[in-house]
This record gives structure tokens, C-alpha cells and sequence, in this order.
């Protein structure tokens, strides 16, 4: 049958062949080693190079980071039990975890910051999980925004109700406004009473209900935030508001207006030409200059505020890509469907341009996190604020690694997840084979 | 393809009103300088079918997306329905919830479900309750022969299903009139009948359809008038059998022999 066509040109297969496996030296582990590590004499003394490397690196790391001093109570107290031996001083650790994950947050006070940490959580998992989670819990979600700085800063709770109150408000304006003006007049005239609202009405109205009916947790000062709560705090906020005012300053960008695009390109432009520490200077030393005297403006609201500006620039940008990527087609697909502007970017636009920019989100994300040890230099406490003040204590006086290894390996372990995420839901999204 | 069912009689349903469905007068539109149209004047009867033709980069795409205002004229007038298409939104989203449009790349949407992609503009648009907007999609996707697929992502579908599908998304919004942009010029030979047979179907109902094609055969089954253009001009229109057995200009002569093969 193979030599049929030796003979002739017309062949006709008259057997139909059975399927049979792979040779077996192309499969399993050891196929692929051979594949992959040793294909050719190169490849292989580089698997080798590298493996007596790697076991060099962990011979001698190894026995420093298995080292007896759990119990350590001082540096030379560590020594001691090493008895001349290399190895870390881990009593650091034991001696002040507290302190790097709250700060000089009350010791009694501990579980506001914890039960904020896990309903943070709970008001993630239907954002994060759509197909696990049921999309009630999403009213917590919206809720929590109000709920957090409550906890976290204690003091009466009409105060966030307040400004929740403002969304309320500047929402019912909206609607009854949109029923005789256009959108865009109706959204301006809604956030400017909004504003309003917080700026001179909030805070009276809160005080007064609060004399009246006083529900108050005891209140903890912004100096005694630090840690990773601090990081937390300010990383999860800035994440947040990043997002959504993104989207807008990325829409601003490319919009036909020319005030609204001008504005837009400018902010951006300004924030991206600017260090982050510059603003963070600006929030913790320039604004006490501009507000009038005795205004109180919480430093870490400041710093909030710029980090979340700083964010934004850039998610601006991120999505800004995502949104040029888009074929035009879709555009005019949903303009020729009848869809205005604003449904059209909400139902076709985004959902394309967020998807295609979810590894430059979550990398904005995972910036914005690990920026926020900068804040140390503007004087507040972040963990690495604190590793320097433990290391100026007698007893810890001259260590390092320890300190740094931790704070790093905490930081990891959120960016890392944040990046796993973002693996996980760009396959979630994946639809159709092309 | 270009002697299918010549002989095919005009069905009694393919009436054409004397009521007007689009009326262009004095059309002139300009990219920065270029000149891409030039006076048109077209009126369309409610229930007649027109076939566009003309050689590439003749206007023959820009001239129909006026008539949606995905592309905006800088002269002259155009009546859709009735509505004037100005500046004015109102104006312009009437139109467009009016006529329907399908594009050469099908455009479909492909984050949503064949079935979401239906139902997406009756419940955001026309405000049709979820379940009513679902019985209709799935009618329309049934009538374009792929109901089967409802749960699928475009591209998880073939061209020819893809163009079915964009086809049946404008029905859901129960249009008035149809626009076709080369809706057959992305497919392969045999996806080509599939999207014909469906549109033949919609015309043989009655409905207004513009349709830009170089599918010689479907002009002559169901077009009551072909029109060509060349230079961003309608420089001839008439009947299908006179405009292909008869031309006249020296323009349609040497695009006809050209795009038959002769
Ligand atoms: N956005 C634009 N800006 C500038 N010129 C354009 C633009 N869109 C189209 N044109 C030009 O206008 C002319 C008409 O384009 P149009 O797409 O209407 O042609 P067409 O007849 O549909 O051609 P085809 O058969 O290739 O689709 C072409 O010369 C094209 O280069
Ligand atoms: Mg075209």
C-alpha cells in the first residue's frame, strides 16, 4: 500500500489507520525535561549551571532562615542563642507584629481594624466572584465605603450617614432634573448640590443629630494609624476612587468637547509630570497654607486624596489604551442600534475596553499599593516608617533583614493575589476561540 | 450566482407603496476637502428594495451611513420617516431606533451572547420588558434559522451565522427600514446563500431595504431599482433587468463587464 504511488498516480487509502500514542519519550515528565532542559549540550550545562546555583543559594539561606530565635528578646539576646552561628533574629517579629500591622492603633481597639479588614472582604466578593456570590450582597458593597472610616476612625456614626446622605441627595436631584434638562446639565447641577450638601449642611446636621441620638465608637486619632492597616487604608481607597475617575478623565480624554477634553489632558498631563512624593509633600505641607486657619483636614484623608489624584492619571491612561483598542465597528454597531452615549459606553464600550486593559489596571493597582510606603516621608507610619523606628529601639538597634523580610513578604502576599486575580478573570472573560 | 431565479416573479407581497420612506435632496458631504458626495437626490417608497453599486471609494458606504447619521452631511437634506436628521439627538436616536443597520464585519458584540446581543437594544432603547425582548429575539433568531446558537459568543459562530445573527439584532428592533453594507463581502461562497436567502426572505415581506452589494443575482431577484454610483454621483438608476441588459452611462457598461467577468 506505501509504494502505490511509485507505481501510479492514483492512490486510494483502502486500510484507515488506527490512532496510536505519542513515543513515550515525548510525554510525561521526563518528556518534557528532555524537551526543555536538556535539548542540547547549551541547554543542558545551563540546567546544570543554574540547578548547582539554585542549591548553592538555599545551602546557605536555608540555615538563616531556620534559626532558633522565635523567643529572642533584644538583638544581643539573639546572639546569644546562636551561640556565634549566622541565623535571623525572628524575636522581632514576635516582639512587634502588632505594631507593624496596626500601628499605635488602641491594643483594646484591635478588632475594628480586623472586622473592617474582613467585612472589606465580604464587600468584595460579589464585585470579585459575580458567578459565586449573589449580587444582593452588592448593597453591602455600596454600603461599605460609609462603613469603613466609621470603624476605622470611630466617632459618631451620623457623620457617614451624612455623606452617604449627600449620594442620596445628589441622585434625587438628578432624577428630577433629568426629567427637564439634558444629561450632562442634569449630572453637573446633582454634584454641585451634592457638594453643597458636605461642604456646609453635613456636618451641622450630623452634630445635631448626634446630640440628640448619640451612637458613637470611641474615637481614634489619625497619628495613631499606622502599619499596614495604614498601607491597607490608604492603598484599598485609593484603588477604589481610581477606577471610577479613570473611566471618566479616559472618556473626558477622548471626548468631542473641547473644555471637557482640554481639562482632562491637563490633569492627567500635570499628575503624570509630577513625583508622587512632590504631592505628597503638597498634601502634608502647601494645603495648610491655602485652607483657611483652623480648618482640621485630616492628613490621611490628604494624603488619600493626592494618592487617589496620582492613581487616577494613570488608570486614565491604562483604559485610555483599552479604549483605542476597540474596533470602530462597535461604536457604530451600538450608535446604529439607537444606544445614546452614555448607554453605549456602559453596556458595549467599557466592558471591551476594561477587559482588554486588565493587566494594566491591575498593574496601576499593585503600583498604588506598594506606593504607599512612600507616605513615610510626609511623617506617617507605614510599616517601613516603623521598621525604622524599631530599629532606632536599643534592643533592636542594627537590625535588617528580619524587619524587611516580613514587610516585604506581607506586601507579596496582597500583590501577588491581586495578580493572580486578574489572571483568573481575564480567562473568566475570555469568550469565543479566535 | 449571477443568474439565479432570473425568471422568479415579483411575489405579490413585494408591493411598493407610495408613501415615502427616505428622502435625500441636494445631499453634499466633504472629509476635510475631499469632496465624497455630490448632490445626491433619492427618494425611497415604503416596501422598495435598492441596490447599490459602484466601484470602491465611489461613496456608496458613506452615502447610506448618512442616512443613520453615522456619518454627518454638511449640505442639503435628508427625511427619514419624517424626521429630518439635524443636529438635533432627538432626531438623530429616532432615526436610528428606526432603521437598522448590518455592516460588511457583522459588528456584533462580542463580550454578550447571541441572545444578549438581540435582546440589548429593545430593553435599553424601546424599554421592552427582559422576557417579551427574549420571545422576540428568539423569534428573529428562529426566522434567520439559528436559534440553536442563542447561548453562544460570536466567536464561537461562523461568518455566515455572525451576519445571520447581526441581520436578526436589527429586527429585534422592529425597524422600518433596513441598510446593508456589503453585508456578503466578508464571507466565503458558500456563507454568501445563507445571508441572500435571509435577506430575499425580509424583502419578500415588504421591507424598505438599502442595500449596498456587488451580489448581481440578488439585485436582479429582489431589487426594484439599482442604483450606481461612481465618484461620490448617482450616475445611473433604473429597473434591475434594463440597468444589467441595457446600460446606458459608459461608466456602468465598463463596471458592469468588469464585475461579470466578461
Ligand atoms: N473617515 C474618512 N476620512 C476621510 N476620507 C474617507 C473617510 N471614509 C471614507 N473616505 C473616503 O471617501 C471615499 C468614499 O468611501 P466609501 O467608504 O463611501 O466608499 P465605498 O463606495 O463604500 O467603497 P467600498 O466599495 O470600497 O466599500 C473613499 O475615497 C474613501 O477613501
Ligand atoms: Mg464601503
Amino acid at each position: 500500500m506505501s509504494n502505490t504511488h511509485a507505481d501510479t498516480v492514483l492512490y486510494v487509502r483502502d486500510t484507515m489507520l488506527e490512532q496510536q500514542a505519542p513515543p513515550s519519550s515525548t510525554v510525561g515528565p521526563v518528556g518534557w525535561a528532555k524537551d526543555n532542559l536538556f535539548s542540547g549540550w547549551l541547554n543542558t550545562a545551563l540546567t546544570v549551571l543554574s540547578s548547582l546555583f539554585i542549591a548553592y543559594l538555599l545551602y546557605r539561606l536555608i540555615p538563616w532562615f531556620v534559626s532558633p530565635t522565635w523567643d529572642g528578646s533584644s538583638l544581643s539576646n539573639c546572639r546569644e542563642i546562636l551561640d556565634g552561628h549566622e541565623g535571623a533574629c525572628w524575636g522581632v517579629i514576635r516582639d512587634r507584629w502588632q505594631q507593624l500591622l496596626f500601628g499605635f492603633y488602641p491594643p483594646e481597639l484591635y478588632w475594628r481594624p480586623i472586622l473592617t479588614l474582613v467585612l472589606l472582604l465580604v464587600a468584595l466578593a460579589p464585585v470579585l466572584y459575580t458567578d459565586y456570590v449573589t449580587p444582593k450582597l452588592l448593597y453591602f458593597s455600596a454600603a461599605f465605603p460609609f462603613l469603613m472610616p466609621w470603624l476605622l476612625w470611630g466617632g459618631t456614626v451620623w457623620m457617614p450617614l451624612m455623606a452617604a446622605a449627600g449620594f442620596a441627595i445628589g441622585f434625587a436631584v438628578f432624577t428630577l432634573v433629568s426629567r427637564l434638562l439634558n444629561a450632562g446639565i442634569s449630572i453637573s447641577v446633582a454634584a454641585a448640590v451634592a457638594v453643597l450638601w458636605w461642604v456646609l449642611l453635613a456636618a451641622p446636621v450630623a452634630n445635631g443629630i448626634a446630640s440628640v441620638l448619640p451612637l458613637a465608637l470611641e474615637p481614634v486619632a489619625s497619628r495613631d494609624f499606622g502599619g499596614f492597616m495604614l498601607s491597607i487604608t490608604i492603598g484599598v481607597t485609593a484603588i477604589g476612587c481610581s477606577l471610577p475617575i479613570g473611566i471618566v478623565l479616559a472618556l473626558g480624554r477622548r471626548s468631542d468637547l473641547p473644555l471637557v477634553k482640554i481639562l482632562c489632558v491637563g490633569f492627567i498631563e500635570f499628575i503624570r509630570g509630577v513625583p508622587l512624593i512632590t504631592l505628597l509633600f503638597v498634601a502634608s505641607v502647601l494645603l495648610n497654607i491655602f485652607l483657611p486657619p483652623g480648618t482640621n483636614f485630616d492628613i490621611i484623608l490628604r494624603v488619600m486624596i493626592m494618592v487617589t489624584l496620582f492613581a487616577s492619571a494613570y488608570m486614565a491612561e491604562v483604559i485610555r489604551g483599552g479604549l483605542a483598542a476597540l474596533p470602530k465597528g462597535q461604536y457604530e454597531a451600538a450608535d446604529a442600534l439607537g444606544l445614546d452615549y452614555w448607554k453605549a459606553q456602559r453596556l458595549i464600550i467599557m466592558p471591551q475596553a476594561l477587559k482588554i486593559s486588565i493587566p494594566g489596571i491591575v498593574s496601576t493597582f499593585i503600583g498604588v499599593f506598594k506606593d504607599t510606603t512612600l507616605v513615610s516621608i510626609i511623617g506617617l507610619i507605614d510599616p517601613l516608617g516603623l521598621a525604622n523606628g524599631i530599629r532606632a529601639d536599643t534592643a533592636w538597634n542594627g537590625i535588617y533583614w528580619e524587619l524587611f523580610i516580613f514587610i516585604g513578604a506581607v506586601f507579596f502576599i496582597f500583590c501577588f493575589s491581586m495578580s493572580r486575580y486578574s489572571m483568573y478573570l481575564e480567562r473568566k472573560l475570555q469568550t469565543g476561540h479566535r | 450566482m449571477t443568474n439565479t431565479a432570473v425568471e422568479t416573479p415579483t411575489p405579490a407581497a413585494m408591493k411598493v407603496s407610495d408613501e415615502v420612506a427616505i428622502q435625500i435632496s441636494q445631499m453634499n458631504k466633504w472629509y476635510g476637502q475631499f469632496h465624497v458626495l455630490r448632490d445626491i437626490n433619492l427618494t425611497v417608497n415604503r416596501g422598495e428594495r435598492i441596490v447599490i453599486a459602484g466601484p470602491s471609494g465611489s461613496g456608496k458606504s458613506t452615502m447610506i451611513r448618512c442616512i443613520n447619521r453615522l456619518e454627518e452631511h454638511q449640505a442639503g437634506k435628508i427625511v427619514v420617516d419624517g424626521t429630518e436628521l439635524t443636529s438635533d439627538l432627538k432626531n438623530i436616536d429616532k432615526v436610528r431606533s428606526e432603521v437598522g443597520m448590518c455592516f460588511q464585519h457583522f459588528n456584533l458584540f462580542p463580550h454578550l451572547t447571541i441572545l444578549e446581543n438581540c435582546t440589548l437594544a429593545p430593553i435599553w432603547v424601546r424599554k421592552t420588558p427582559k422576557k417579551e425582548a427574549v420571545e422576540t429575539a428568539m423569534h428573529f433568531l428562529e426566522k434567520v434559522k439559528i436559534p440553536e446558537q442563542a447561548n453562544k459568543y460570536p466567536g464561537q459562530l461562523s461568518g455566515g451565522q455572525q451576519q445571520r445573527v447581526a441581520i436578526a439584532r436589527s429586527l429585534c428592533m422592529k425597524p422600518r427600514i433596513m441598510l446593508f453594507d456589503e453585508p456578503t463581502s466578508a464571507l466565503d461562497p458558500e456563507m454568501i446563500k445563507e445571508v441572500l436567502d435571509t435577506m430575499i426572505e425580509l424583502a419578500e415581506e415588504g421591507m424598505t431595504m438599502l442595500c449596498v452589494t456587488h451580489e448581481m443575482g440578488f439585485a436582479r431577484q429582489v431589487a426594484n431599482r439599482v442604483i450606481f454610483m461612481d465618484q461620490g454621483q448617482i450616475v445611473e438608476q433604473n429597473e434591475p433587468e434594463e440597468f444589467f441588459n441595457n446600460p446606458r452611462s459608459e461608466r456602468t457598461k465598463l463596471f458592469l463587464s468588469q464585475i461579470l467577468g466578461h
